[in-house]
């Protein structure tokens, strides 16, 4: 049974201990929502590169504030969006990485992103007025 | 996580079992320090129990190919790779960076 037009909303301490129950709590959402398991996997992936992005970056480190996970349900997929309350990050501004390097000239920086971008079908970033980052993510059924 | 050490003859075997991600990668870190500091170069990541990696993950293991790759000493190769696993690594590019095999022994064979 898909349920359609279910929101639902959890809010995580900004600290990588909750990456999995970030991703239990969005994984159960994409079964309801009635993705693929391949598709499944690509948000619980996204949704994890984001919320480390999120920790690193924004906040500069693990417990310094915490994620908002909305989940909208929708009759065609998943809408996901991520709130933080550090400072502005946008992971659009990072360079993407190459990966036509040899080895030892790889570089991490930006690879969350760069997947994110391939995984998902939709990805918007904005900061927000009143300080922080908002992420919303989309992946159709 | 758990993760488990096999030594053999001809290279070590790392067994993890769970998820690999930004909170559980830091294990993954140590299990592989623990061979290279011991001057073993030569390393098969069993992946047959492990659903799940991130970016972070993958770090763990390219930044251990560089390492036993210098000189030539040796290299990081995986077995058992789950498909969804395997589609991320091949998304981003880094598939290239790594031999796959289809089971432990082949992969431990190659050495």
């Amino acid at each position: 049974l898909v349920k359609t037009n279910t929101l639902l909303k959890r809010t995580f301490p900004g600290r990588y201990e909750s990456l999995a129950s970030i991703r239990g709590f969005v994984v159960q959402a994409a079964k309801d929502a009635g993705l693929s398991e391949e598709d499944i996997y690509r948000v619980e992936l996204s949704v994890d590169e984001a919320c480390t992005n999120i920790i690193e970056h924004a906040y500069g480190g693990e417990d310094r504030g915490d994620i908002n996970c909305t989940l909208n349900i929708e009759e065609g997929g998943l809408r996901i969006r991520l709130q933080d309350f550090g400072e502005p990050f946008n992971p659009s501004k990072v360079p993407a990485p190459r990966f036509d390097v040899p080895i030892d000239q790889l570089k991490s920086r930006g690879v969350g992103f760069f997947l994110m971008k391939k995984l998902m079908d939709e990805l918007h970033y904005e900061s927000t007025p009143q300080g922080g980052n908002v992420m919303v993510m989309y992946k159709s059924k | 996580m758990d993760i488990a050490i096999t030594n053999f003859k001809r290279c070590d075997v790392v067994k993890a079992n769970g998820r690999i991600d930004s909170y559980t990668s830091p294990d993954l870190e140590k299990a592989f320090n623990e061979i290279t500091e011991a001057g073993k170069f030569k390393i098969v990541f069993d992946m047959s129990d492990v659903n799940f990696v991130s970016s972070k993950g993958w770090w763990v293991l390219i930044d251990n190919q560089k390492k036993c790759r210098r000189y030539k000493r040796g290299e990081v190769v995986l077995a058992n790779i789950q498909k969804d696993i395997q589609e991320s690594l091949g998304l981003v590019g880094l598939s290239n960076y790594f031999k796959v095999f289809d089971d432990v022994t082949s992969a431990v064979g190659s050495f």
